[in-house]
């Protein structure tokens, strides 16, 4: 009976694999369905740069719009922001930040240092609204057509390529 | 021609890591001494063919062959020389080579400096690596092919990722992988040990410096990686707990593990099933993330090419390698026995411990890093793990290891009297505290996590020197003077206090910075200055700046202080003109007690003035300069002369041993 603790690093690693095997299937920047032409969760939250003001889904109702989320302590984020700033100057549609689980100073101070291509940046302190959108791995993008329902998902850093391959065209097609 | 050759010689490679990994272990099974002798010569050419695919590539580079699918993704002929060279393992395929390389590397040292080993373990070790070595390459030449040629040859090369485009860069990967790498040793004497079943001090004294050695690497590379976030990415944070970073802070702290293990089961024979274990953890943790950054099934910075075939391989060779091993350790490792006992407290308890929190850690760390990954698998929603998860595990498990660090050396080893130890610290504890204290007084804020950082740190400092004094303090009718006795101090005991001071530089350095840290966003036209910390920033303008593969405006911004002058500074926004991507180009003034550190934001009021951002940050340097006296500490107690001075000695048994055999 002993000797079984021996296997027990075997049978951990086992379940580890398990794990990385399911991993390998699940991209993590592909778009998991459930909340594809989903109402989006509703939320209304203090502006970033006002904490005086509200900025909430059902503002947005009639637009269609990016909803991207981002946080001052994401690396990932800044790898994108340039593709995101360069979006922003064709003023295709409003983008709305939705800053999760980060401080006002920080959120703030990032957009004056690397430029700021938000219509506005919701202020997500606990993160909960983000929860309800399901955010994996910060930073995400949402388009959200004008009746509210999230029409496309993208995980991980926005490239020019999902832009000009996959969220223009969507955009064209829902601006009829 | 030179990228075929590289081919060739890879291809060789493989042929000869079978030969190296196969016939040496049937070899060492069969007791044929013939077959056992092949591994010295095998890992020597191995060598010596990896060396030459690595110089073909890095020669692709040089000499700007874009036809070469891989120097045109990731170089450009405006990419400047040093850059040219570091581009060679700027991607997925070239870092696959780096690690080869230095694979290959340790090898041969192995092959070079372990003669003294009994014939059939160095058989083994070498056989273990070789069959390492056939997976990696495998993996390259059927997935990741660095010499794959492109038609038609493109103009021009895609240039370097621009953020790799840093003098850290250079040197970051190759010493990273020295210390991933390095763990294979200590693996694959793990597994020898356990296919032989000679598992006894001995087999740990062996194990030791290689260790150590691969520890002090993995130490300085983790430490330039954090250098290079801190001066790259632009807003002075020094630790992100990415994916990739977690990656290598993992089998860093199996290692640390590892390393004082090692220790007990030297001296003492204790925890040798443990040890064991831990030395195929700290490869494995190795092995995981090069899975993790090269797979792409977590999101992060790092993250380069994601092709599901490369990711299903990396997988079924960690089942393979990792898997395999820990079958052999459920098989052999009952059988190795526990070694000596000892006393509840004692130097083996406090070690014990210590290797109970660092392993606690690792898989917190490991547990924040996948946790994401595993609930997506179980259908059960997607979720994000930050810097605040990490800060609210990690640091509570760092408070005992830093207590335990300054008890853990006065302990004596089997049985340690409570009473004495606490007689013989309380002058360490107390000087702890009231320098603690009086530190936060000098600083001019007492604040509760600064105090406990000060307090971690000056205990270290208090309880090696209490230690320092106790070992040269003359005593008895031993009356040589200190100076005498601090020459007569052994190196690895030299070596552990350095790296133990250098854990209190650490911790003095990032209370110092979390805590008293200024920043200031303002902005700033011509003429228009700022001060912060009593150092006054001057703004002279705007000038335009035409790099070799960049275009850059750069500020002058004049730094004064009390009236005099004390440096001009220059940070830049520069956009390279192949990927368009923007930097920001941070400008630093690094001190011994301070760093100045600025960086532009954008522009405003039509570019009459600009968002500049100051830092001052007290002690930044520390936190390296620790890591850099942990590397020197590890790297002295390697170089300890007790091993080569029993490596002698059993040279010399070893083969009057073999006559009489």
């Amino acid at each position: 009976m002993k000797s079984l603790r021996f296997i027990v690093p075997l049978a951990l690693f086992g379940i580890l694999v398990f794990f990385l095997w399911r991993g390998l299937r699940l991209d993590p920047h592909e778009v998991p369905s459930p909340l594809i032409d989903k109402p989006a969760p509703r939320f209304a939250l203090a502006r970033l740069d006002d904490a005086g003001a509200k900025i909430g889904r059902d503002d947005m109702l009639g637009k269609v719009w990016l909803l991207n989320v981002w946080a001052s302590w994401c690396v990932a984020c800044r790898e994108e922001h340039a593709t995101l700033l360069a979006f922003a100057q064709t003023r295709a549609v409003p983008i709305i930040g939705l800053n999760y689980k980060d401080t006002r100073a920080d959120g703030l101070a990032w957009l004056n240092q690397f430029g700021n291509p938000y219509t506005a940046s919701a202020f997500d302190a606990n993160g909960r609204v983000g929860i309800d959108f399901g955010v994996y791995g910060v930073p995400e993008t949402f388009v959200i057509d004008k009746q509210g329902v999230i029409r496309f998902k993208q995980i991980g850093p926005l490239t020019p390529e999902a832009i000009e391959t996959r969220i223009q065209p969507l955009l064209r097609k829902l601006n009829g | 021609m030179i990228p075929e050759l590289g081919q060739i010689a890879l291809l060789l490679a493989l042929a000869v890591a079978c030969i190296q990994g196969t016939l040496p272990l049937v070899g060492a099974a069969r007791g044929r001494a013939d077959w056992m002798a092949l591994a010295r010569p095998a890992a020597q050419t191995h060598f010596v063919l990896v060396a030459v695919a690595f110089i073909c590539l890095t020669s692709a580079f040089v000499r700007n062959d874009f036809s070469v699918v891989y120097v045109a993704t990731n170089s450009n002929s405006a990419l400047p020389l040093a850059y040219r060279v570091a581009g060679v393992w700027g991607g997925h395929e070239g870092s696959l080579l780096l690690w080869l390389m230095m694979l290959s590397v340790w090898m041969l040292a192995v092959a070079q400096f372990s003669r003294y080993l009994p014939q059939a373990v160095l058989a083994r070790i070498l056989a273990v690596m070789g069959l390492v070595s056939v997976g990696f390459l495998l993996f390259m030449l059927t997935t990741s092919n660095p010499f794959d040629r492109l038609f038609p040859v493109p103009p021009d090369g895609n240039d370097l990722n621009p953020l790799l485009q840093d003098p850290g860069m250079v040197v970051h990967p190759p010493m990273l992988y020295m210390g991933y790498v390095g763990f294979s040793v200590a693996f694959a004497f793990a597994v020898a040990a356990l296919i032989g079943g000679n598992l006894d001090a001995t087999w740990a004294r062996w194990t030791r410096p290689w260790t150590t050695a691969a520890w002090a690497f993995l130490t300085v590379g983790i430490m330039l990686g954090s250098m290079w976030a801190y001066y790259v990415l632009g807003w002075g944070g020094w630790w992100f707990w990415d994916p990739v970073e977690n990656a290598s802070f993992m089998p860093w702290l199996a290692g640390t593990a590892l390393i004082h293990s090692l220790a007990v089961t030297e001296k003492r024979g204790a925890f040798k099933s443990w040890t064991v274990l831990l030395a195929i953890v700290a490869f494995s943790l190795s092995l995981l993330g090069t899975f993790l950054v090269r797979s792409g099934v977590l999101s992060s910075v790092h993250a380069f090419a994601t092709d599901p075939r490369r990711g299903l391989f990396i997988l079924a060779f960690l089942a393979v390698v990792i898997g395999g091993s820990l079958v052999l350790y459920a098989w052999r490792a009952p059988k190795v026995g526990l070694g000596s006992r000892f006393g509840l407290l004692s130097r083996e308890t406090l070690l014990l411990a210590n290797n109970v929190l660092f392993v606690v850690a690792m898989l917190s760390v490991l547990l924040g890093t996948l946790y994401p990954l595993l609930l997506d698998a179980l259908g059960m929603g997607k979720i994000s793990v930050g810097p605040p998860y990490f800060d609210t595990v990690f640091l509570p498990l760092m408070v005992p290891v830093v207590f335990l660090l300054g008890i853990g050396p006065l302990a004596r080893w089997k049985n340690a009297e409570l009473p004495d130890l606490a007689k013989r610290l309380r002058w360490a504890a107390v000087a702890a505290v009231v320098v603690a204290l009086a530190t936060g007084w000098i600083a001019g804020r007492i604040t509760f996590g600064a105090t406990l950082g000060f307090l971690m740190a000056f205990w270290i400092v208090a309880a090696v020197a209490t230690d320092l004094w106790e070992r040269v303090r003359p005593a008895g009718a031993m009356r040589t003077s200190v100076v005498a006795r601090l020459r007569l101090l052994p190196r690895a005991t030299v070596g552990m206090m350095l790296a133990h001071l250098g854990v209190a530089a650490f911790a003095f350095g990032v209370s110092m910075v979390r805590t008293y840290e200024i920043e200031r966003d303002v902005k700033m036209a011509v003429g228009d200055s700022t001060e912060l910390a009593g150092y006054v920033f001057n703004f002279g303008g705007m000038s335009e700046v035409v790099g070799p593969n960049y275009d850059a405006v750069q500020a002058r911004v004049d730094v004064t202080r009390n009236g005099s002058p004390v440096v001009t500074m220059r940070p830049e926004k520069r956009i390279y003109r192949v990927q368009r991507n923007p930097m920001t180009e941070a400008a630093i003034d690094p001190g011994p007690t301070r760093d100045l550190y600025v960086s532009l934001g954008e522009p405003v009021d039509e570019g009459r003035a600009w968002i500049v951002r100051v830092y001052f940050k007290p002690f930044v340097d520390w936190i390296w300069g620790g890591c850099l006296l942990m590397a020197l500490g590890g790297a002295l107690a390697a170089s300890d002369r007790r091993y080569r001075a029993k490596q002698r000695q059993e040279r010399e048994a070893g083969s009057t041993a073999g006559a009489t055999a």
